[in-house]
């Protein structure tokens, strides 16, 4: 049996991640998790200097999910460097490094001092989040931007990029292919739904920021929908997230068009949904006699 | 002790006062609970996801059951509240730092609780009690009207009572209670509301006493990750290099000193 996936030449023993920003560096799940059993941890978006983020409340829970408005708080790409990947080398697993910025020189900044580090095997950028006013989603929301952030990354990136995609567009595809266009070797799918929770006895809103990034399975039945779409939009692999909370959850991105899948908001819910998942999706391959995961990649049409 | 999630048991549950819930639980999460930390409980409802944060009110000696006072506010904890001897419950800890009760030795103790704050007040006594090396003991206890726990505080230490409609106590906050009955002290232990909080941490500035705060915010993994559950601090942090520190992880408690509320 077979669960390896490739995805832009970089070999995963197996199609789970974490989602950026819901895992830490993996340090303060591996009181949990095996790290080592994982396909890949995608770290927390870093910065090229540290960044304060949001006043609190930063997170509300909803009906089936959960708002958060963090914004993009990091220690800054020097300290990430220096103990975060220092901490991952002690692991068997793929690192995929979350980017962000505010301008493209910041984004720029970031991907040359990763370039020499040999333990990153991925660039993630995320052109996605949608709680810091500037820079992040000003790249991701209209498709000229995302072409040109993304082929000035790419003219300086050592490790393959992948384009973290946004949800609140009005035409996935045309985002998608605008990564793909621009050189990107992979696109990852959605980041948070820009939503809204208001306390009705207090008459102020549930989050500092007003507005946070919904996530949690009440996303689940769009985001399949999204990479759905963007699989049947562009040739490079997908990673899909969105709500996953089992094995289930991820063939159902597997079986729309996603080469790997990530857990985000459920790890806090239960901090074994990534290790159960992989278990999960081998149950699932032997009971129905699949020979290799990558047969199930797009197979619902 | 490692964070673990755990399947615990109901033991007993009982209304303590109005909407203010006492429960034990039969887990072995208790066997490395210090005071001032807490455990995140989950809800059997799949719509409700995030784990809600309580503190630890106490610890049985033989470090086989934690018991929780919470107080209902919302379909978390009114979930909670159902719960009879026997049921199960979802739990992840024990987490945090928990009370520094080395900073008590030799010195004359104030431990003040304001309202859901005054739980981890009991187990903190009790070690301190034990330990045997505070000067004196101190409990001021903050309430809007209704007592509760009071009477546990006292087998411990000496109570103190403020309530905001005077019907037990001192009339007003616990500073009132303080200042009413001429109490003094070299270190405070503390936790309540906010406001409280901050007048706390300014009368211990005034008075040249350190004071140790035990702060919440809404938090979703209670591990250190999500970085929900930031205070701002008055330092840059050794963690998170900005002035925020992770209340869920390197708090809840903090010298008062050390932090901007």
């Amino acid at each position: 049996m077979n669960t390896k996936v490739t995805i832009a030449g970089v070999e995963f023993k197996n199609p789970v991640m974490t989602a950026s920003g819901t895992f830490g560096s993996g340090m303060e799940y591996s009181d949990f998790v095996d790290l080592n059993k994982l396909g890949a941890v995608v770290t927390k978006g870093v910065a090229n200097v540290p960044w304060p983020g949001n006043p609190t409340p930063r997170v509300a829970e909803t009906y089936g999910g959960m708002l958060n408005a963090i914004g993009l708080q990091n220690p800054g790409i020097d300290v990430f460097v220096e103990r975060d990947l220092a901490f991952l080398k002690n692991y068997d697993t793929k690192v995929i490094v979350n980017v962000c910025g505010k301008s493209v020189e910041d984004y720029i900044e970031v991907v040359e001092k990763l370039g020499d580090q040999d333990n990153v095997a991925m660039l993630e950028i995320n052109v996605s989040c949608p709680n810091v006013k500037e820079g992040a989603i000003a790249f991701g929301q209209k498709a000229d931007a995302l072409m040109h952030i993304t082929s000035e990354i790419k003219k300086k990136a050592k490790q393959p990029v992948i384009m973290k995609l946004s949800p609140n567009v009005t035409d996935i595809t045309e985002m998608a292919k605008a990564a793909e266009a621009a050189g990107a070797d992979a696109i990852s799918l959605i980041n948070t739904i820009t939503g809204m929770k208001i306390d009705i006895n207090r008459r102020k809103f549930a989050l500092a920021n007003k507005t946070g990034g919904l996530s949690g399975p009440a996303i689940k039945p769009v985001a399949v929908r999204m990479v759905y779409q963007a699989a049947n939009a562009v040739k490079i692999p997908i990673i899909g997230m969105g709500g996953i909370a089992n094995a289930e959850d991820a063939l159902e991105f597997i079986m729309a068009g996603a080469t790997a899948v990530s857990i985000g908001a459920m790890n806090f819910v239960n901090p074994y949904t990534t290790v159960e998942t992989i278990e999960g999706i081998e149950a699932f391959m032997k009971k129905n006699q699949v020979e290799d995961i990558n047969s199930l990649i797009g197979c619902v049409k | 002790m490692i964070k673990t999630k755990v399947i615990g048991r109901v033991f007993r549950q009982d209304e303590i006062a109005d909407q203010i819930y006492d429960m034990w639980i039969e887990t072995e999460l208790a066997q490395g609970a210090r005071p001032g930390q807490f455990v995140c409980v989950y809800t059997k409802n799949a719509a409700a996801l995030l784990p809600r944060p309580i503190s630890i009110c106490e610890v049985n000696e033989e470090k086989t059951m934690l018991r929780l006072v919470y107080r209902t506010v919302g379909t978390g904890t009114n979930e909670f509240a159902t719960y009879h001897a026997g049921a199960e419950i979802s739990l992840l800890g024990p987490l945090g730092n928990g009370f520094p009760v080395e900073k008590a030795a030799g010195k004359r103790v104030f431990l003040i609780g304001g309202g859901i704050g005054i739980p981890p007040m009991l187990q903190l006594s009790k070690e301190i009690k034990k330990a045997g090396q505070a000067y004196c003991e101190l409990s001021v206890l903050g309430y809007r009207n209704e007592l509760f726990l009071n009477t546990d505080l006292e087998k411990y230490s000496q109570v103190y009572v403020a309530t905001e409609d005077g019907s037990a106590g001192t009339k007003g906050t616990v500073l009132d209670a303080i200042k009413e009955k001429g109490l003094s002290g070299d270190v405070i232990f503390a936790c309540g509301p906010m406001p409280m909080l901050r007048a706390i941490k300014e009368y211990a500035a005034a008075n040249n006493m350190e004071a140790y705060i035990s702060l919440e915010e809404h938090m979703a993994c209670g591990v250190g990750a999500c970085l929900g559950c930031v205070c701002k601090t008055k330092n840059v942090d050794a963690h998170s290099h900005v002035h925020n520190s992770r209340i869920c992880t390197d708090g809840p408690v903090y010298n008062a000193e050390e932090v901007e509320i």
